[in-house]
């Protein structure tokens, strides 16, 4: 079974869940994804592999909190079992020794980035990883990072730490000023990635993101993943999650990221009693929120 | 002798103006008597033509001849003796094409109803807790790895199995099953019957593990030199073709894989409970004219739509079985005919309105003997609706002949095998179902997959397997 082996809320919304699943710890390399369930009624929701342990066979997410299958994952107690994590699933980033790599992390990427950094540097890289919150209070794993990259930097969007704004703004800093440099990687929500794919568009920087479009399956089998890239449909799950950022087709992705908007606010706690679903001999206990 | 003329029994069957609501099964089975009437219709041929058209060559005559005779059970024991899943092909094998078309009374009348019998006598036998008897097989101390738990892989596994072998099986979704699990709606082929199936498998020893798609995880060359000593591939044809017209990403537009998983795999149609999105279409076009266009334009219509089919060609040309088809006409789908794709219709948020298609005129028969569909010009129109579904067909899935050294492939992307022992060009590995064959059916997957397990018995053991 899936032990859920640790859990802690790192900032507000955003959670730490370390489960046991050997094969997949075995199996894991930097940016490959995994799928899970909480229960045998839940999505199937991917997530990036944030970390793993191969001795000791568990891995480690980062989830925030957004939704119904979120919420069910981190409602979850230490010691119970999830249903289904399946993975690795993706193809892994190409890691290769191309002189200075900036890394740009925000929200879950934060995390996501973490074995890309430490692979580059690995391989021999200049690693600048930078990470991106709302205000101080929001960031997270920064000592993880400093400990695998050259130089980590942080951007706040009310300036309470760092450079006020966003990765970009630190992209920009970087390659105006302190460049050259031989690679951006983006991961995080979709406005950040769009942002910086505009910003290096000019620049002529290899550029790669991580896309997060709806996925069921993983495996290919039904291609509600599809993105254009360089106006020809690929697979999210299997061809990606990383594509060259000057060729995806963002208006497109922003569409089909939403394309169950209502339902996802259906499928809320409100809509249905989560405990009971996940619980049901626990039922009556606890305020019913949800968390 | 003279027999008196019994007609072909129907089917009981839900009414069409009910069943277009619900997810139950639409044919209801026969009763003891009405099976037992069937049956006597059967003549016991000796060179008997149903079997031959049977692509497993189950003995008709003698399991009919058992289900006359009143002894249910054993004719579900002689089917399982060459089909592992008779619940599940006596509801989707295209009878009519195959066994039925075979039947010596179909020549003046109407054939022996083969298929409902097979569901009938593997119904029975379920519902009364029967087990067939087991292989009195010693252990082998030999250890066979099943890649992908659809059809050819559980009938894989579970002849292994019976024959003494430790059987393990990977499966990349979170339950087994294959197409039969995601594909095939639940009005069709209910769950609990593919569920109780694998259920035998793990009785039988199988050890079933999901969440593991080989390539990702271990790959089949690590399968081999850590674990086991042969592997079978049966990882289906699962990746869907779309048409490669303009809108094709737009909100709304599906591929039946995906239509269809969220319905059945995830259990859509009862959300909130289940937490998938569902797909709530109001007019939804299904692009197709095969088993999953029939399946995705019927499931469509059970989640309120109105529900089209666009087709290329003619009725006649529709590969899909002839009983589907009915039954979507019954339940009010809409047929399309000689009516081609040519673009996504979108409004400013890229959500679908509707397709732009071409009315098309049969020409000249292609190389294959179908008569090719040629476009009019000029006949461009727009239907309106809000769901497309494109149900054109599935390639199969590249992964595992991607990450397995030395695996010959087609240009078709299909595994190579050997047509008698289903031996891949890599020693020691066998293969099976869609992933060889293309897109076809089950029973011909379940019928690769006799055959590869007794070669994998041979392989492994140097014997014959000691029992059917
Ligand atoms: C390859 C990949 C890696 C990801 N890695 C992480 C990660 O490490 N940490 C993290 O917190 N999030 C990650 N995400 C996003 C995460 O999958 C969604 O936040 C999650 O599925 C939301 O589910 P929900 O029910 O809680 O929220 P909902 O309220 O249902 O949805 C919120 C938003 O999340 C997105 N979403 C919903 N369902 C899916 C789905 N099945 N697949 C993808 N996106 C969906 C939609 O854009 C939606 O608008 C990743 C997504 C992808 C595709
Ligand atoms: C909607 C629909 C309706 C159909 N209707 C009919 C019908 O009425 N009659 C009929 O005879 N046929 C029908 N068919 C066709 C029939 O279902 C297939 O021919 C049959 O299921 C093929 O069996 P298989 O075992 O080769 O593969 P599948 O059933 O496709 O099973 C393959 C399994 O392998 C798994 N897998 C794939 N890759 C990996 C991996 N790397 N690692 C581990 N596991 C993996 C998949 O998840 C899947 O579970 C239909 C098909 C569809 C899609
Ligand atoms: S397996 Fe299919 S073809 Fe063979 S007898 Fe049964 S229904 Fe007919
Ligand atoms: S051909 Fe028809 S009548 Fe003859 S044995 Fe087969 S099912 Fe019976
Ligand atoms: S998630 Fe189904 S094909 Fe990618
Ligand atoms: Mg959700």
């Amino acid at each position: 079974g899936f032990e859920l082996l640790e859990k802690r809320e790192l900032v507000p919304n955003m959670h730490l869940l370390r489960i046991r699943a050997p094969q997949i710890a075995a199996h894991a390399k930097p940016g490959q994804f995994v799928i899970l369930m909480a229960g045998e009624t839940s999505e199937r929701t991917p997530f990036t592999l944030a970390d793993w342990n191969a001795d000791q066979g568990d891995i480690t997410l980062i989830i925030e909190e957004v939704g119904r299958s979120s919420r069910e994952l981190i409602s979850l107690p230490v010691g119970a079992r999830l249903a289904h994590v399946s993975g690795p699933l993706g193809q892994p980033f190409d890691i290769q020794k191309k002189g200075t790599v900036v890394l740009g992390g925000g929200c879950y990427g934060i995390g996501g980035i973490l074995p890309l950094a430490r692979a580059l540097k690995q391989a021999g890289n200049r690693v600048i990883s930078v990470i991106e919150a709302s205000s101080s209070y929001l960031l997270f794993w920064e000592e993880e990072l400093r400990a695998v990259s050259d130089e980590t930097r942080i951007a706040t969007k009310d300036g309470s730490r760092g450079t006020r704004g966003g990765v970009q703004e630190v992209f920009e800093q970087l390659y105006r000023h302190e460049g050259p440099v031989d690679m951006f990687i983006a991961m995080g929500c979709t406005f950040m990635m769009r942002m910086t794919t505009e910003l290096t568009r000019s620049w002529k920087v290899p550029t790669f993101v991580a896309l997060n479009p709806i996925m069921v399956d993983g495996t290919g089998m039904c291609g509600a993943c599809r993105v254009s890239i360089h106006e020809e449909t690929k697979f999210a799950c299997i061809d990606g999650p990383f594509f060259d950022a000057h060729g995806v087709d963002w208006d497109e992705l922003d569409c089909r990221r939403s394309a169950y908007a209502r339902e996802e606010v259906e499928a809320l706690p409100q809509a249905a009693d989560l405990n009971a679903l996940m619980f049901p001999e626990a039922a009556h206990q606890g305020c019913g929120c949800g968390r | 002798g003279k027999r008196p003329m019994i007609p072909r029994q129907p089917m009981p069957e839900q009414d069409p103006r009910r069943r277009r609501y619900n997810f139950e099964e639409v044919p209801r089975g026969y009763s003891e008597e009405t099976a037992m009437l069937e049956a006597g219709r059967c003549l016991r041929c000796k060179k008997a033509g149903c079997v031959k058209g049977c692509p497993v060559n189950i003995n008709i005559p003698a399991f009919v001849a058992l289900i006359a005779e009143g002894h249910f059970a054993e004719a579900a024991d002689k089917l399982k003796e060459q089909n592992a899943l008779p619940a599940v092909c006596g509801r989707v094998c295209p009878q009519e094409s195959q066994c039925e078309a075979g039947c010596i009374l179909g020549k003046k009348g109407d054939p022996v109803a083969i298929g409902r019998l097979e569901r009938f006598a593997a119904d029975y036998a379920r519902t009364h807790g029967h087990e067939p008897l087991a292989c009195a097989a010693e252990p082998s101390g030999k250890r066979v790895a099943v890649v992908g738990a659809g059809p050819a892989g559980i009938t894989v596994a579970g002849d292994l199995a019976r024959w003494g072998h430790h059987v393990v099986v990977f499966e990349a979704l979170h339950l087994a099953g294959g197409v039969l699990m995601y594909g095939i709606p639940q009005f069709r082929l209910p769950k609990e019957i593919v569920q109780y199936e694998i259920s035998n498998l793990k009785k039988h020893g199988v050890e079933i593990r999901t969440d593991m798609a080989i390539g990702m995880t271990q790959t089949v060359d690590q399968l081999l030199e850590n674990e086991f000593d042969a592997v079978f591939i049966g990882t289906g044809a699962g990746l869907p073709m779309f048409l490669n017209i303009p809108g094709e990403n737009a909100i709304g537009v599906f591929s039946a894989n995906e239509f269809l998983t969220r319905i059945n795999l995830m259990k859509a149609y009862d959300f909130p409970r289940y937490a998938t999105a569902p797909i709530r279409p109001k007019r939804a076009i299904t692009v197709g004219g095969g088993n999953v266009a029939m399946d995705s334009a019927r499931t469509a219509l059970r989640l309120g739509a109105e529900s089209l089919i666009v087709y290329r060609r003619g009725m006649e040309e529709m590969p899909a079985r002839v009983e589907e088809v009915h039954h979507a006409q019954e339940e009010g789908v809409e047929f399309h005919l000689l009516t081609a794709p040519k673009r996504i219709v979108t409004d400013g948020r890229n959500r679908v309105t509707g397709m732009e298609c071409l009315r098309m005129e049969l020409g000249e028969p292609g190389p294959r003997g179908r008569r090719r569909p040629v476009p009019v010009e000029g006949s461009e129109f727009i239907i309106p609706a809000d769901t497309v579904i494109v149900a054109v067909g599935n390639r199969p899935n590249p992964l595992v002949p991607r990450t397995s050294s030395g695996m010959e492939v087609s240009s078709r992307g299909t595994v190579i095998a050997n047509e008698n022992t289903m031996m891949t060009s890599k020693p020691g590995v066998f293969a099976g179902g869609d992933i060889v064959s293309g897109a076809a059916t089950v029973i011909s997957a379940m019928g690769q997959g006799k055959q590869a397990a007794r070669a994998m018995h041979k392989y492994m053991t140097g014997e014959e397997p000691p029992c059917v």
